[in-house]
């Protein structure tokens, strides 16, 4: 299964993004090859839309499941249409490594 | 002739210049109309009885997708500059997103299979109204839960027509709201207050319309509370100072009660007549008089 990660940098070791549509950077893991992709997000500065078009990117990206600090809330049914599941994890001070860590463990 | 009222800052007193001005010239017998532009939230005939003549819809065009004869090409996303088009081609999800929708066509326009077609939404309305004193109101509002006034601010600035002063009461800030009322606007009267808020934003004020190739005239509202760095940036940039109001509790206590000052305290009865000859005669507007 593939999920999307928001980070604010381009490493593993870069703290989680808080924003989900604004995020700097997508960390994409896929939990069964452990293979890692990582995408800088175009919609960090787009006027309006950034949660729909981040949805949109990382749906094309066939994730299942995305963690973030927070989602707007244009996008729940936006995910919920594409059986995505949407993860709120509200730890700023967590690396992304932190994440794929207890992402492993489940 | 077109005065927008207008400031950058909010609760500087647009509404309390724009409704007094539009009175003193309306009990004169000219021929005026008074523009609400505070779309988000009008509150100008607050201050007069005043009977509705007619309502307009104002709509704009959002794209209906039909999934049959959509070919999941993503020219309409692609070509979207709002990303009110949600597209997913291999969930075979393709969506409207109908409040990031500006009503452009650009979707309409790209499709290439006949997939799109458009309906009306509402955005606002714009209603007129005629005082008992025999004058125009025009009040433009939005629906709630819409995202941009702007539509239904041009449409109010047409429905006043061109007859005689049409006085359009600015909605605050100075983004695209704001433009679109000074746009159409001959003269611009900037409402401001002695702080270093009110400098600030009178700045932003100015320097906008001085983009816009528009010279503003200014009206510093509690003029002797605060401190002088407006009169300072108003020499120095000269631009002319159109009329001072002191700060008086009395002005505060008429307004609460939904009364106008130019109907019951004689000394801003005059302020505003002069204020009112100065824009008729085209003083004190700078460069941008008729």
């Amino acid at each position: 299964m593939k999920v999307a990660i928001t980070s604010t940098g381009q490493s593993l070791e870069s703290k989680l993004d808080q924003r989900f549509g604004r995020c700097a950077f997508f960390v994409i893991y896929d939990t069964e090859t452990g293979g890692v992709e990582i995408l800088p997000n175009p919609n960090k500065d787009a006027e309006e839309g950034a949660g729909p078009a981040s949805v949109q990117l990382v749906a094309s990206k066939e994730v299942e499941k995305i963690v973030s600090g927070e989602f707007g809330y244009k996008i729940k049914s936006l995910l919920d249409s594409l059986r995505i599941q949407m993860v709120v994890y509200k730890e700023p001070e967590k690396t992304v490594k932190s994440v794929i860590d207890m992402l492993n463990k489940q | 002739m077109k005065i927008a009222v207008a400031s950058g800052k909010g609760g500087t007193g647009k509404t309390f210049v724009a409704t007094n001005l539009f009175n003193v010239l309306s009990r004169r017998g000219e021929a005026v109309t008074l523009t609400d532009c505070d779309a988000e939230a009008p509150d100008d005939l607050l201050f007069f009885r005043a009977e509705k003549v007619s309502e307009t819809e104002v709509t704009h065009q959002v794209p209906v997708i039909n999934k049959d004869a959509c070919t999941w090409c993503g020219r309409c996303s692609r070509w979207c500059n709002y990303n009110a088009i949600f597209y997913v081609p291999a969930a075979k999800v393709i969506e409207v997103i109908e409040n990031l929708c500006h009503g452009c066509g650009a979707c309409t326009f790209a499709c290439n299979s006949g997939a799109i077609t458009e309906k009306p939404v509402l955005l606002g309305k714009v209603t007129k109204f005629m005082t008992d004193g025999g004058s125009k109101v025009v009040e433009a509002r939005m629906k709630v839960n819409e995202m941009s006034p702007v539509r239904i601010i041009k449409e109010a600035i047409k429905e006043s027509g061109e007859d005689g002063v049409v006085i359009l009461d600015a909605p605050p800030g100075t983004s695209c709201p704001f433009i679109q009322t000074v746009d159409k606007a001959d003269n611009v009267l900037l409402v401001t207050e002695p702080t270093p808020f009110g400098l600030s934003d009178l700045r932003q004020s100015v320097e906008t319309l001085r983009e816009m190739k528009k010279t503003p005239a200014v009206i510093i509202n509690r003029s002797d509370i605060g401190d002088g760095s407006v009169a300072e940036y108003l020499a120095k940039e000269n631009i002319p100072l159109l009329a001072e109001i002191k700060y008086d509790p009395a002005i505060a206590r008429v307004y609460s009660e939904g009364k106008l000052v130019t109907d019951e305290i004689p000394a801003l009865t005059s302020l505003f007549e002069d204020m009112a000859d100065k824009i008729i005669e085209g003083y004190g507007t700078g460069s941008n008089q008729r």
